[in-house]
């Protein structure tokens, strides 16, 4: 369980996170959502005490994360895949971990044969792993003390594709076992299908949270016509948010069956109707972070 | 990367476990850890590598020059100069690796208390410099018994536990100066170099400002600090001196390295 209540971190005149709240339950996975800068890494770093807020509490386990003793082996924590002295081995710095934490040292292998590095790769110095290798590193040491909690800053970041599914299996299997999960990610496909919640940040505001279902309801239906112009103006007419998309087609903010009484009440013939599709959280998270975000998105 | 990882050995580790029967970590347990830190890389060995070999370098040289007569004491203040050179910046490294590798982000999530970190690294570092101290010492008497036994030196056994004591405590000094330096400035070469620069431009500013003169020993490290290597005489005023000029170049730079730690944000950049 994670509490994060009314955070906010000033540099300066310079607000990178304002008045941040959410929680983080056991059993799932929560996904931070947001574009670069926006105050994901320094949301986590807050959470994990290592950045002093200005004001606003953050919680682990029902306590301050540095009030936490030993909190290796209470919350796995990656924050940063290459932050690790490149002229220690992989088998190294998990060693240094476990001797920290006072976790058995048994345990380094069977982290090991969990992320998947073998004995030959662990051996070798971390200035010579790939990205991906850091990453999977880093979540070793994240699960070495058998923690009740993960905190991850982007951690499928530089995985390759199965990779990245290995890591969505890995963290389901988390959290269905009742462990608590939050994630960042800007890797929007895969939030979809790790995350079961999702809070989305946007130049240091919440601008969204909530289960990924209803977010994704929220986001509306896609629709063809044979007029899609006289169909945008009765949908506009009805109150209901509409966009034309360059493809072709409408992205209109409604239920489909109200786009479809409004196809019909217009007498336009409909060639395609049906809720956003997969791309619904992208939409979602593009259209919430829009004012916020560094490049203007045309959609 | 592609390999089959055992499956019952991973099945296990991917367990979150509900009854927590963690201890906090032990002052013991983050010293053992810090001083593993210092060992466990390749600039770490060979920094302390080359301590012991310029340790030897210099006693064997001492056996060369002037027909190996020197005594056992002689020999172990030979050492003292390459330890006092360079001891500080096993501290130094000890220190600022934890940003110039960025492990400071893992460290202080493993350990919250970071004030606690920073006195296991002198204490780690001290251990390092300890057994240094006790290679220079074994090496001292066996270059002292080459020279007895193959150049007709005359014997001296002349070590004191008294001057073994008081080069425990230049380590302990060295030490705690070189991670103060480096918690203070963050950087190896920054703050190496203030640890060299520093004295050595005190003693400039000393012999030009007049009436520095007075006030120069009870500020200048270097020299007050010489009896406690090269077995001087420590009266009443050395160790006054010896203890307002650590104020000045060990504790306060400790102090302020720690509260910087303390007080600061840890990022990864």
């Amino acid at each position: 369980m994670i509490t994060v209540e009314h955070l906010t971190k000033r540099y300066g005149p310079a607000v990178a996170v304002d008045d941040v709240s959410f929680t983080v339950e056991p059993g799932h996975v929560t996904g931070f959502l947001g574009p670069n800068g926006a105050g994901k890494s320094t949301t986590m770093r807050m959470i994990c005490g290592l950045t002093p807020a200005t004001s606003g509490t953050a919680r682990v386990l029902g306590v301050p994360f540095t009030a936490l003793a030993n909190p290796g082996r209470r919350v796995g924590v990656l924050l940063d895949a290459g932050a690790q002295h490149a002229g220690r081995t992989g088998r190294e710095v998990l060693t240094l971990a476990a001797l920290m934490t006072g976790v058995d040292r048994r345990r380094i292998d069977a982290t090991l044969d969990l992320v998947g590095l073998t004995d030959r790769e662990a051996a070798r110095r971390v200035g010579q792993y790939s990205l991906g290798m850091r990453q999977r590193l880093g979540l070793a040491s994240a699960l070495l003390g058998d923690p009740e909690v993960l905190i991850l800053d982007e951690p499928a970041n530089g995985l390759d594709p199965a990779g990245i599914r290995w890591m969505r299996d890995l963290l389901d299997d988390f959290a269905r076992r009742g462990g608590t999960v939050l994630l960042s990610s800007h890797l929007l496909r895969e939030m979809e299908a790790v995350a079961d919640r999702i809070v989305v940040i946007g130049r240091g505001r919440i601008v969204a949270q909530g289960h990924k279902e209803e977010l994704l309801r929220q986001a509306g239906a896609f629709v063809r016509s044979t007029d899609d112009a006289a169909l945008a103006a009765a949908l506009r007419q009805g109150g209901h948010g509409v966009a034309e998309l360059a493809t072709g087609g409408l992205s209109v903010e409604a239920d489909p069956i109200d786009v479809g009484r409004a196809a019909a009440a217009a007498g336009v013939v409909l060639a395609e109707l049906r809720a956003a599709d997969s791309r619904g959280l992208e939409d979602l998270f593009l259209e919430l972070t829009a004012d916020d975000a560094r490049e203007k998105v045309t959609a | 990367m592609t390999t089959a990882p055992s499956a019952e050995r991973a099945e296990t580790a991917a367990r979150p476990r509900r009854s927590p029967d963690v201890r906090p970590v032990s002052f013991a347990t983050l010293t053992l850890v810090e001083w593993r830190k210092q060992l466990d890389t390749r600039a770490g060995r060979w920094l302390l590598g080359v301590i012991a070999i310029l340790t030897a370098a210099v006693l064997a040289v001492m056996m060369a020059v002037n027909g190996g007569n020197h005594s056992f004491s002689a020999f172990l203040v030979g050492t003292a100069t390459p330890m006092a050179m360079l001891l500080p910046i096993v501290g130094v490294l000890a220190a600022t690796a934890e940003w110039s590798q960025r492990t400071a982000l893992v460290t202080f999530t493993l350990e919250p208390r970071r004030t606690r970190v920073g006195l296991a690294k002198v204490v780690g570092a001290v251990g390092s410099g300890i057994a240094l101290l006790a290679l220079s010492v074994g090496l001292a008497a066996l270059a002292h018994l080459v020279v007895v036994l193959f150049r007709d030196a005359d014997p001296a056994w002349d070590v004191t536990g008294r001057a073994v004591a008081l080069l425990v405590l230049s380590v302990v000094l060295f030490m705690a100066q070189g991670v103060g330096f480096g918690l203070l400035l963050r950087s190896t070469p920054a703050a190496i170099v203030t640890l060299l620069l520093a004295p050595t431009l005190l003693g400039v500013v000393g012999s030009l400002v007049p009436g520095m003169a007075d006030v120069l020993p009870w500020i200048d490290l270097g020299t007050a600090g010489e009896p406690l290597l090269f077995g001087g005489d420590l009266d009443g005023a050395g160790w006054a001196h010896l203890g307002t000029a650590s104020l000045l170049w060990v504790v306060a730079p400790l102090v302020g390295g720690l509260w910087r730690v303390r007080h600061s944000e840890i990022s990864s950049s």
